[in-house]
């Protein structure tokens, strides 16, 4: 006679395994995916109570909500991943408006044939990017999509904060005469991507600087709780996040190119392809307008932080009817830096 | 036009290859265009080829000039003809 | 980043700037072109025009490949990508110059041709070797310095014995543009384009030396100055040609003599001789036709001919009638002379080249130098 066991199932084979349409009907095979993989590697009460929703308590304040699609390719690279990524960047858009990340929500959509391997891989990194910021995922969802129809996986994250009392951010908030910082050097993420591209390989060892930065925000607004405006200048770059500000501001600004924080091997990967450093995302650094008199207290609270170590201030925020974003080149003349116009590709001209 | 810097050859690597060398970023680069390239040579490298070698010299006398040029803005100048 | 940031000193430059204004005389002004589209894009990106005093004036010439590139040999290449089982492996300069109805290589790649960008020829070949069931076509653009690279791997797919491997040559020659513009009449009989010298390309120029120009300064009696890649090279360039211009003098002069010797790379000049011929003329966008001024691929190497291959046919595009590219690729007039540009034709929508290219005169002009337009 055969003893089988009753309640056995049998493991979902993430070394080899890969996804497949019934992880994405509803029925057994999802109900286990979420439960060897996402309620397994997130670990928290909410996802233990397997509802659908998480009922959460939220702090009296204003709230924010904040959300973000990850469609990276590669899916892996130096510095990080589509997961940590994911979590970084949606704790990071909460953040900008001053509010203290509470909590995430994150939803799948998996292409068929996806590998287990790498999708638990990617979990793995967002479970540990969550506990790290101390932001837990409290609920989510999974789809999958027929082969073909999505680059692997597609990640959305929503978050939700509260915003202490007596801070206002907002994008329309800068004004002549504000100082305008930055916390760290610039175009890290975007060339270590790069440097994976098809077709485009170099060698570097510029990892991407994908981090979580509420608590250098909760530094620098203890610092000044009067700060103008955040930002985190992600796709487009440095450039691009000044001038939607100075738009939405409806002024001007004027940035000195001496001031610029930037690696040298990312001056060296944009210089091979004609690429320019402002222009390239970043995806752990952000972008502050203070007040004049609070320039230096906040520069002092980021310098203190570990993720603001080379901060600086770069520029000031001008009277421009026009908006123009201006730079002082380091070579002494000024010129335009203008919004980006479609993808940055690389040129041989 | 033609988008192209000058290089550090780290290393010869097979027939008509180097890996160069830019402050920290390498890249593998053909040298099918030059001939005689040596570890720790400089070449402007252009479309992954690198066309000539750079004369440090000649760099070097090039900077010298400019520097010179630029220290003596107010010398008297040639009267017009 | 060593022989490149020394010369883009800023103190020196200012020094470059006074050294100029005293030497330029107040009674006559100087108009020098820059041929070459890398310094129309240094001299904008690093405002070198600002350190220039009023009499002195850059003119943006033809010196951009892909602004010269004629929108029917843009559609030639978006034919030969919409093609079953076709790969194009092109420079990511041409992905987004609009061609006919409303296409581009990039629109083209969005609808499902398998576009492909690379940064070398070899890459090209690769993909060539990785796909031996699939036909690849590369889209070869630019001037002297980016045509020894393409005989390269021409030589190299023959030496493969590949079969899946065709070039679609766009290759131009600086000095036949040269001489087009000097013998525009704009330049040569009505003299409403007072051309007093030229600085001469950078890279171009270390393939094949300066002796080429000798014939323009001899011919034409103007000077030119080749001038390196950098801001402090190009401005040592202006500063020589107005000595020249001062004394009199029409001769052929280098800056960049680091990189560039009179007879320039003889190995790479002879590859090139071995696999490309003239063409007897070739349309320039903006110059019309240009007598022998672009090449193409020899009999020996035809096979890797992707026009002969493919029976590829050029139809001829006219621009945008109230497009001024044409004007100003000649130097004959400026960005802000067109009527289009910065309303109807922008970066995010260019209606002509030199608005595609980040080194055509108009998108360096709309990039770096809207503001002083108010």
């Amino acid at each position: 006679m055969s003893a089988v066991r009753p309640d056995y199932v049998r493991p979902i084979d993430f070394r080899h395994g890969r996804v497949d349409m019934t992880h994405g009907a509803g029925g057994r095979a999802t109900a286990q995916l979420v439960e060897e993989l996402f309620v397994d590697a997130f670990d928290n009460a909410w996802l233990r109570t397997r509802n659908d929703g998480a009922r959460i308590d939220v702090p009296p304040g204003r709230m924010v909500i904040a959300t973000d699609s990850h469609v990276v390719s590669p899916l892996f690279f130096p510095g990080g991943d589509i997961g940590c990524l994911a979590v970084h960047g949606t704790i990071n858009d909460v953040a900008m408006s001053g509010a203290r990340p509470l909590y995430l929500a994150a939803t799948f959509v998996l292409e068929e044939g996806f590998p287990l391997a790498d999708l638990r891989r990617i979990v793995t990194s967002m479970a540990a990017a969550s506990r790290a910021a101390g932001v837990p995922v409290v609920t989510g969802d999974t789809k999958v999509v027929e082969q073909g129809k999505g680059d692997g996986v597609f990640i959305t994250t929503t978050g939700v904060g509260v915003v202490p009392d007596g801070v206002d951010i907002a994008g329309d908030r800068a004004r002549p005469g504000d100082a305008i910082l930055v916390s760290g050097s610039i175009g890290d993420h975007g060339v270590a991507i790069m440097s994976l591209r098809e077709n485009l390989t170099f060698e570097t060892t510029i990892e991407s600087d994908t981090a979580a930065l509420h608590e250098l925000v909760a530094a620098m607004v203890a610092a000044a709780p009067g700060i103008h405006c955040l930002r985190d200048p992600t796709r487009g770059g440095f450039a691009t996040t000044l001038n939607e500000i100075a738009r939405q501001s409806g002024c001007g600004m004027v940035i000195r190119e001496r001031e610029l924080p930037i690696k040298a091997q990312v001056k060296a990967a944009c210089e091979f392809l004609g690429l320019d450093p402002l222009y390239v995302a970043n995806e752990g650094k952000l972008v502050a307008i203070v007040p004049p008199h609070d320039a230096k207290h906040v520069l002092a609270a980021m310098r203190a932080h570990p993720l603001g170590t080379d901060a600086a201030i770069v520029g000031e925020v001008v009277d421009d009817p026009h908006g123009f974003v201006q730079m002082e080149t380091a070579f002494g003349g000024r010129r335009n830096v203008d919004w980006l116009t479609g993808e940055q590709l690389p040129r041989i001209c | 036009m033609c988008l192209a810097l000058p290089a550090r050859v780290v290393e010869l690597l097979g027939p008509d290859e180097a890996l160069i060398d830019v402050d920290g970023v390498r890249k593998r680069i053909s040298l099918a265009l030059l001939d005689g390239v040596a570890p720790g040579d400089y070449v402007v490298v252009h479309v992954g080829y690198a066309l000539t070698r750079l004369d440090p010299a000649e760099a070097a006398r090039t900077l010298a000039l400019l520097a010179g040029v630029a220290l003596a803005p107010n010398a008297t100048v040639e009267p017009a003809a | 980043m060593k022989y490149i940031d020394e010369f883009r000193d800023g103190a020196i430059a200012q020094r470059l700037s006074a050294a100029i204004a005293i030497e330029a005389r107040a009674e006559r002004r100087y108009h020098l072109m820059e041929f070459c589209g890398g310094h129309t894009h240094a001299i904008s990106r690093y405002g070198i025009s600002d350190l220039l005093p009023d009499n002195v004036r850059m003119i943006h010439g033809p010196g951009c490949p892909v602004c010269v590139l004629p929108i029917g040999r843009i559609d030639n290449a978006i034919e030969l990508g919409k093609r079953r089982g076709m790969i194009v492996a092109t420079y990511a300069d041409t992905m987004r110059v609009p061609a006919s109805n409303g296409l581009s290589l990039q629109k083209a790649k969005a609808q499902g041709a398998d576009i492909r960008m690379v940064y070398s020829s070899a890459d090209a070949l690769r993909i060539a070797r990785d796909n031996p069931g699939r036909e690849i076509v590369f889209f070869a653009i630019g001037f002297e310095t980016t045509t020894p690279p393409t005989a390269v791997a021409i030589r190299r797919a023959a030496e493969l014995g590949l079969t899946n491997f065709s070039v679609f040559c766009n290759h131009v020659l600086t000095p036949a543009a040269i001489a087009n513009i000097l013998e525009s009449p704009e330049v040569r009989e009505l003299g409403t384009i007072p051309l007093d010298g030229f600085i001469g390309p950078a890279h171009v120029s270390t393939v094949i030396g300066t002796q080429p120009y000798e014939y323009f300064a001899e011919e034409y009696q103007r000077p030119v100055v080749v001038a390196g890649f950098e801001p402090l090279d190009v401005m040592q360039a202006i500063l020589m040609l107005v000595r020249q211009l001062n004394d009199g003098r029409a001769e052929v002069e280098n800056e960049f003599t680091r990189a560039v010797t009179r007879d320039g790379n003889t190995k790479a000049k002879a590859l090139v001789a071995e696999v490309f011929e003239l063409r007897r003329s070739f349309e320039w966008r903006g110059l019309g036709e240009v007598p022998y001024s672009a090449l193409r691929i020899k009999e020996t190497y035809r096979a890797f001919d992707a026009e002969e291959r493919y029976g590829i046919e050029y139809r001829s595009v006219a621009d945008n009638r109230a497009c001024e590219c044409g004007a100003i690729l000649r130097g004959v007039k400026r960005p802000t002379d067109c009527k289009l540009f910065g309303t109807v034709c922008t970066p995010e929508n260019p209606m002509g080249s030199c608005m595609v290219s980040s080194e055509g005169a108009c998108a360096a002009h709309y990039a770096y130098g809207r503001f002083k337009d108010r």
